[in-house]
C-alpha cells in the first residue's frame, strides 16, 4: 500500500517535471490554429504523453476553449494520455494481422504483463496498445516492440519477446553495476 | 546558350552528374550490396542483414559498397538483397539474414567463386547462366508502371532518379504549361486511386478554372484501409516520384502550396518524404522559383493522427485546420472550396506516382494499359493465407484468379481458397465463383465489392465470414465519426448481432435484421465511410449464409475460428510419448501428462490460442481442433496427482 502512495507521488513529481519543460517549449511553437495537431504530436514525441494539463496550456497557447483541445486529442487515436512504458507495445490488429491471429498475441500480451491494453505495468517497464495497421502486413502478424517492428510472430514468441528484454535489461544492470565499481575504486 | 537556360537546360545539367554516378554504379569496381530497407525489411529483420555484410566485410578486409533501396513488393522472401559483383549481373537472394549475409560474403563476395543459388531469387537482367526475374510469372504477368524503380533505386538519394528520368516530366510540363498537362491527364483517363476512381483531369480542371487563389494541392497519404501498404511503399521507396507528380499537379492548378497528409503510423514514410523534399529543394526542383521559371510551390508534410475518417477529403481538411475531422456534406467540393476555403486538389499517393510516367510517354500510352473506361495499372497489396504476399502492379482488368493463383501462386500450403476480402472496410468478400471478375472499379463494385485502395486479403478455409464481417464492424463502428445516427447506431446494432452469432446465439430475425439494417445505413449516411459500411456483412451474407446459418442454428463454426464455439483436444492414438513441445508451449499451462505419459488438454485452463496446433511436431500432428467444443470426446482422463508424477519420473 505505501509503495503505491510512493509510486503515486513519484508519478506526480515526474508529471510536474513535464510540464515545467512544455511550459518552456510552447512559446517556440507557432500559434497559427493549424499548428494545433502538430502541437501536440511534438509534445507526445517528446514526453510520451500528453499530461491533462498539457492540453490545457495548448489551449491557452492557442487561444481556444481547453475543451476543443480534449475534443480533439480524444478524436484521434494516436494520443495517449498517460505515461507510456520504457518498452511500449503495439500489437497490430489489422484485417491482416486479425485473421492471422493478432488478437491472440495481444491476449497472451495481457496474461504476461498483466495488463490491458491501454495500460503500463506498475514498474513502467511496459505499455501495451493496439494499433491498426503498420503496413507489414506481408508478415503478419506484427508487432511493434518500442521502434523495432516484429514479424510473423506467434503466441509462444511473445514469452520470447519479453525474455529478450528482461535480458537486455540485465545485461544493462549488471554493465552499470560493473562500471560503478570501476569508478569507485578509482 | 540565351542568358535565361531553360528548365530543361538547368535539369539536364543536373542529371549529367547523376547519371555519370549511375553508370558507375551499374559497372563496379568494387562489389555492391543492395538491401531491401523500407518498413517491412526492417520487419524482417534488413537491419541484421546490413550489420552482416558490415561485420563479415571487416573481419576478411573485404571493400564493398551498402546501399539501402526501399521495396521491391517480394515482401515474402524479405530480407531482400541484390548483388552486384564485378563480371557478374546483378543478382537478387530472398531471405537473407544475418548468417546468409556472412556466408555471402565468404563465399561470393571474397573471389566471386560461388554465387550460392540456394538463396538466390533470380537475376535483374538476361544472361546465360542464371535464371531471370523477368522468367517467373509474378514478373512476367506485371507491368510496373508506378513501381517500376522500387526497390531498385535509393530512395534518399536524389541522384538515383534523376539518372533513371526524375524531374523530367516536371520539367516537359514547366515548357508546356498547365493547360497542356490538364487536357494530357483528361485524355489519359487517369482514375483516382485512393477508392472512388473519380478522373484526376476533370478535378485538376475544376481546380484550374476557380477564380480563388492560392491554391493547394493535397497528397493523401493516409492509407487507412487496415490490410494495404501500397501508398508507404511508394513515399518510402521512390519519395521523389510522388513529389514530381504533386508538382505538377500544383502546377497545373496554379497551386503555390502544397501538402502531403501522412498518417503517423508511418514514421519512416515521414522521414523519407520529408528528406526528399529538403533534397529537392536544394537542387530547385521544389521550393522558390522552380528551375528557373516563376512558380514556385511550398511543400510541407502534415501527420495524420490515426482516425480512419480523416482518410475522407473532406475530414482530412478539417484535421489540418486543427479541428476533429468530422467529413462534411459535399459540393462544394475540395477542388472548389477546400483548405481554409481554397479551392483543393486531393490526390492520392498512387495517382500522383502516375503522373510523371503520363507526362513522359504520353497518355496514348497510358491508355492502351488496362481497360478502357479504366486505363493504366493497379497495385495491390495480396495478404493473408497465399503463397507469395506482397505488392503486385498488374494492368487493370485482369482476373482475380489470374492475381491470386498465378502471379501469387495460390493458396497457402496447399489448403483451398475460400474467399478474398478485397477493398478494405468498405469492400467485400468475394467467394470462388466470384472469381473470374475483372478488377477495376466498375465491375468490382458490381460483385459487390470495391476496389478501395487495393487491399486484397486471400483467405483459406480455416477463415470463418461472420467473424470476419464482425472484425469489419467493429472497425467502422469505432472509427465512425458519430455525425450521423444510421452510421452510428446502425453500426453498433449490427456488431450486436455479429458478436452474438460468433458466440452461437441469434436467430432468423437476426439475419433478417442484418440484412435491412445494413441497406439502411447505406442510404443514411452522409459519407462513403458509413455507406459503405455494410459491404463486409452484405457480401458475406449473400455468398456465405449457410456458415452464419451453422453458427446459431448448430452452435458451430465450420471453420473453426470463433472461439467460442471451438475446443482443442489431443488424440491420444497418434500422441507420442514423452514429447513434451506441446506443454512447453502453452501459456496457459493447460496442457497435463496423463498415467501413460500421452499428454491432455484441461479445458478450463485453455484459451484455444491454437499454439499447440504448431509446436506438436508433424510426424505426431496429434491436436485436434473441433466445433462444436461438445465435441472434445470423454477420454476419461485425469491430471495426475503429486505422487503419481513423481512415480512416473
Ligand atoms: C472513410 C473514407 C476514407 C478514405 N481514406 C482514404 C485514404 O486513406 N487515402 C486516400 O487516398 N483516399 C481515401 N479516401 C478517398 C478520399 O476521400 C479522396 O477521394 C481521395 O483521396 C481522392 O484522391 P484520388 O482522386 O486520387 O483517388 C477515403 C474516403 C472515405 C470516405
Ligand atoms: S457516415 Fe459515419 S463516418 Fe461518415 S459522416 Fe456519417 S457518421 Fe461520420
Ligand atoms: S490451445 Fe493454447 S491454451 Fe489451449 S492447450 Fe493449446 S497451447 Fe494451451
Ligand atoms: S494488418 Fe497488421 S501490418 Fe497491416
Amino acid at each position: 500500500m505505501s509503495d503505491n502512495i510512493e509510486q503515486d507521488q513519484e508519478v506526480d513529481l515526474e508529471e510536474q517535471q513535464v510540464l515545467d519543460a512544455i511550459a518552456v517549449e510552447l512559446p517556440g511553437f507557432s500559434r497559427d490554429v493549424h499548428q494545433l495537431l502538430p502541437v501536440l504530436q511534438k509534445i507526445q514525441h517528446t514526453h510520451g504523453y500528453l499530461p491533462r494539463d498539457s492540453m490545457v496550456m495548448v489551449a491557452a497557447h492557442f487561444a481556444v476553449a481547453a475543451a476543443k483541445v480534449f475534443g480533439i486529442a480524444t478524436f484521434y487515436n494516436q494520443f495517449r494520455f498517460n505515461p507510456p512504458g520504457r518498452h511500449p507495445i503495439k500489437v497490430c490488429l489489422g484485417t491482416a494481422c486479425h485473421v492471422k491471429g493478432g488478437e491472440i498475441i495481444l491476449e497472451n500480451f495481457t496474461r504476461r504483463l498483466g495488463i490491458e491494453e491501454g495500460e503500463t505495468t506498475q514498474d513502467r517497464e511496459y505499455s501495451l496498445e493496439r494499433v491498426a495497421c503498420v503496413g507489414c502486413c506481408a508478415l503478419a502478424p506484427v508487432v511493434v516492440v518500442g521502434e523495432k517492428i516484429e514479424s510473423y510472430v506467434t503466441p509462444s514468441k511473445v514469452e520470447g519477446v519479453i525474455t529478450e528484454i528482461e535480458i537486455q535489461n540485465e545485461i544493462a544492470e549488471r554493465e552499470k553495476a560493473k562500471d560503478e565499481q570501476q569508478s569507485d575504486s578509482e | 546558350m540565351s542568358s535565361n537556360p531553360t528548365p530543361n537546360e538547368i535539369l539536364s545539367e543536373l542529371t549529367q552528374a547523376a547519371e555519370k554516378q549511375w553508370q558507375a554504379l551499374q559497372n563496379p569496381a568494387v562489389p555492391v550490396i543492395y538491401v531491401g530497407h523500407a518498413t517491412c525489411g526492417r520487419a524482417a529483420g534488413s537491419q541484421e542483414t546490413i550489420d552482416g555484410f558490415k561485420d563479415a566485410l571487416e573481419e576478411k578486409g573485404l571493400e564493398a559498397e551498402i546501399i539501402t533501396v526501399g521495396c521491391l513488393g517480394h515482401c515474402y522472401a524479405e530480407p531482400l538483397v541484390t548483388i552486384h559483383y564485378p563480371g557478374f549481373p546483378p543478382l537478387m537472394y530472398q531471405k537473407v539474414g544475418a548468417g546468409e549475409a556472412r556466408v555471402l560474403v565468404n563465399s561470393f563476395i571474397q573471389g566471386g567463386e560461388d554465387p550460392c543459388f540456394e538463396y538466390l531469387l533470380g537475376a535483374l537482367e538476361p544472361n546465360d547462366t542464371f535464371p531471370t526475374l523477368m522468367d517467373y510469372p509474378r514478373y512476367l504477368y506485371e507491368k510496373r508502371v508506378i513501381m517500376d524503380q522500387c526497390g531498385l533505386i535509393d530512395p534518399h538519394s536524389l541522384d538515383h532518379y534523376l539518372a533513371v528520368g526524375g524531374y523530367q516530366s516536371l520539367a516537359k510540363v514547366l515548357e508546356k504549361g498547365d493547360k497542356w498537362v490538364v487536357e494530357e491527364i483528361k485524355s489519359a483517363h487517369l482514375r483516382g486511386r485512393g477508392g472512388a476512381g473519380f478522373p484526376a483531369g476533370i478535378k485538376w480542371d475544376i481546380a484550374r478554372q476557380a477564380e480563388k487563389t492560392p491554391k493547394v494541392v493535397i497528397c493523401n497519404g493516409d492509407e487507412g484501409d487496415p490490410g494495404a501498404y501500397m501508398d508507404r511503399t511508394l513515399m518510402e521507396s521512390n519519395p521523389h516520384q510522388v513529389l514530381e507528380g504533386l508538382a505538377i499537379a500544383a502546377l497545373a492548378i496554379g497551386a503555390s502550396r502544397a501538402v502531403l497528409y501522412i498518417r503517423a503510423e508511418y514514421p519512416l514514410a515521414v522521414s523519407t518524404i520529408e528528406q526528399a523534399i529538403a533534397a529537392a529543394k536544394e537542387c530547385n526542383l521544389l521550393g522558390d522559383r522552380i528551375l528557373g521559371t516563376d512558380f514556385s510551390l511550398e511543400v510541407s508534410v502534415f501527420q495524420g493522427s490515426g482516425a480512419f475518417v480523416c482518410g475522407e477529403e473532406t475530414a482530412l481538411i478539417q484535421s489540418i485546420q486543427g479541428n476533429r475531422g468530422m467529413p462534411r456534406y459535399r459540393p462544394p467540393y475540395p477542388a472548389v472550396e477546400g483548405l481554409d476555403g481554397l479551392p483543393t486538389v486531393i490526390n492520392n499517393v498512387k495517382t500522383l506516382s502516375t503522373v510523371p510516367a503520363i507526362v513522359r510517354k504520353g497518355s496514348h500510352w497510358f491508355r492502351n494499359i488496362g481497360t478502357e473506361k479504366t486505363p493504366g495499372t493497379a497495385i495491390f497489396s495480396v495478404v493473408g493465407d497465399v503463397e507469395y504476399a506482397g505488392l503486385v502492379e498488374v494492368p487493370m482488368g485482369v482476373s482475380l484468379e489470374h492475381l491470386i493463383f498465378e502471379v501469387c501462386g495460390g493458396i497457402k500450403d496447399g489448403k483451398p481458397f475460400k474467399a478474398v476480402q478485397i477493398g478494405g472496410p468498405s469492400g467485400g468478400c468475394l467467394p470462388e465463383s466470384e472469381l473470374s471478375t475483372p478488377i477495376d472499379f466498375d465491375s468490382l463494385r458490381q460483385a459487390g465489392a470495391m476496389m478501395g485502395s487495393g487491399g486484397m486479403v486471400v483467405m483459406n478455409d480455416e477463415t470463418c465470414m461472420v467473424e470476419v464481417a464482425r472484425y469489419f464492424i467493429d472497425f467502422t463502428q469505432h472509427e465512425s465519426c458519430g455525425k450521423c445516427t444510421f452510421c452510428r447506431v446502425g453500426t453498433r446494432h449490427l456488431l450486436e448481432i455479429l458478436k452474438g452469432l460468433t458466440k452461437g446465439e441469434g436467430s432468423d430475425d437476426d439475419i433478417a435484421e442484418l440484412q435491412t439494417l445494413g441497406e439502411e445505413i447505406i442510404k443514411g449516411s452522409l459519407c462513403s465511410l458509413g455507406k459503405t459500411a455494410p459491404n463486409p456483412v452484405l457480401t458475406t451474407l449473400r455468398f456465405f449464409k449457410d456458415e452464419y446459418l451453422a453458427h446459431y442454428r448448430e452452435h458451430r463454426c465450420p471453420a473453426l475460428m470463433c472461439r467460442d464455439l471451438i475446443a482443442y483436444y489431443i488424440d491420444l492414438e497418434t500422441c507420442a510419448r514423452g514429447c513434451d513441445a506441446c506443454v512447453a508451449c502453452c501459456p496457459t499451462e493447460a496442457i497435463f501428462t496423463t498415467s501413460n505419459r500421452k499428454k491432455a488438454i484441461d479445458q478450463e485452463k485453455c484459451v484455444k490460442c491454437g499454439e499447440c496446433v504448431y509446436a506438436c511436431p508433424p510426424e505426431y500432428d496429434a491436436v485436434r481442433k473441433v466445433s462444436p467444443p461438445e465435441m472434445v470426446p470423454d477420454q476419461g482422463i485425469k491430471p495426475l496427482d503429486k505422487e503419481e508424477e513423481e512415480n512416473n519420473e
